[in-house]
């Protein structure tokens, strides 16, 4: 894992396709089978996920390497970024409210969602383990931000049309879903040979 | 949930007709990626199953404490804290598995089934109830990730708990080692669980 060789275009585009943070990784799934069910608001919460991530990876890091490792305070990471993405999620909120309401009546009953989707922190957490360059921090959690967004429109799609099949009672809702999950995934990840990127 | 509910009625529906994963999808996303090996779900679930607990318990004894506007924060700082604990036992006991479970220990804290538990059970029941109740769920979560882990494991590497147990002519599936079979798995797995639900009459 020599993380700094990795060059910033493979990064942004492995970690939307080849390495999606949610069909490779399982990531952030809850809100992503219980909200997928609208488009509308699988928009919504999409980017919302995508401008969270961006922000949550670069002030991670910062706090990560410039706060905690000098410190010593390794083990505390957990709390500390759990903190983070919260408050920034509420900051967030405050700053859309403030500047442009249209956009709050869209994006705000998202907002609180995503403190608990395990994306965000996922993304933190590879980001240390990874020993990723802030650069290439910020373009990863970037990369996973559309590449959520992007799946999770993708889904939202697929469902309208499942929803008028043929499904055995069952297989209905849940079932049907993951198993629509998988064949996404398997488009998504057979591309990996190209992108040798981890 | 006003009147306190019987411990054995508690056991079986938070193992079965309640169960997490059947009928809400809730909380597989720290653990599914880790069900390609029965050893790795095994130690990831016990640790759910021990922060779950744990969790409860806490957020039971201190609930007249917290103001209601904070509780979220408060629950998940002390489910960071039993995580915090739990990764650091991985690491100094059983290192290996603590390096393949990567950063899906750390994950445990968003795992919606224990802020779910924590939030509907153990901040209105009494202390030792809330305790049974979460690790009844836990189990409940547990059962499923292993069935799901049993027949990666079986068909992508032909072994159990890392024991080669097929034959010598088995040839793995390959597919099985990968992600999109964990959510293969996990759809004829919920669907089995629902048809045989539906079958008992239970409400599915």
């Amino acid at each position: 894992m020599n993380a700094p060789d990795i060059n910033l275009i493979p990064l942004l585009f492995a970690s939307i396709f080849t390495s999606n943070i949610l069909l490779a990784n399982f990531l952030g799934m809850c809100s992503f089978i219980s909200i997928s069910k609208d488009m509308q608001s699988s928009n919504g919460l999409g980017m919302a996920v995508t401008l969270v991530l961006f922000m949550t990876s670069g002030l991670n890091w910062i706090v990560y390497h410039m706060v905690l490792v000098p410190l010593g305070l390794e083990y505390l990471r957990f709390i500390i970024f759990i903190t983070v993405i919260a408050s920034m999620v509420q900051i967030t909120e405050m700053v859309i409210d403030r500047v442009s309401p249209k956009l709050y009546i869209t994006l705000g009953i998202f907002l609180p969602l995503i403190t608990v989707n395990c994306a965000i922190l996922g993304v933190s957490l590879f980001l240390e383990i990874r020993e990723y360059t802030f650069l290439q921090s910020l373009v990863y959690g970037l990369g996973s931000g559309l590449g959520w967004w992007l799946a999770i429109m993708l889904l939202a799609a697929i469902r309208k049309k499942v929803e008028k099949g043929p499904v055995p009672a069952a297989l209905k809702g849940p079932g049907i879903t993951v198993i629509t999950i998988g064949f996404m995934a398997m488009a998504f990840i057979g591309f990996g040979g190209m992108l040798p990127v981890q | 949930m006003s009147s306190a509910p019987a411990p054995g009625a508690m056991l079986r529906d938070n193992l079965w007709t309640n169960n997490p994963i059947f009928m809400q999808i809730l909380g597989i996303c720290s653990a599914l990626a880790v069900t390609n090996l029965l050893t790795n779900t095994m130690i990831m679930t016990i640790a759910v199953v021990g922060v779950m607990g744990m969790t409860n318990l806490t957020v039971s004894l201190i609930k007249s404490f917290i103001p209601r506007k904070v509780r979220m924060m408060v629950q998940t700082l002390i489910i960071a804290s039993y995580v915090i604990v739990v990764d650091i036992i991985l690491r100094a006991y059983l290192p290996d598995i603590s390096r393949a479970l990567g950063p899906y220990v750390g994950l445990i804290i968003t795992n919606c089934i224990i802020m779910g538990r924590a939030e509907a059970f153990a901040q209105q029941n009494p202390p030792l109830l809330s305790v049974w109740d979460g690790v009844t769920s836990a189990f409940g979560y547990m059962g499923v990730l292993l069935a799901i882990a049993l027949i990666r494991e079986l068909l992508g590497f032909g072994t159990l708990f890392g024991y080669q147990v097929m034959p010598e002519i088995f040839e793995p599936w390959i597919i099985m080692v990968m992600p999109p079979s964990a959510f293969f798995v996990l759809g004829i797995v919920i669907w089995i669980g629902k048809a045989i639900m539906e079958r008992e009459g239970a409400p599915a």
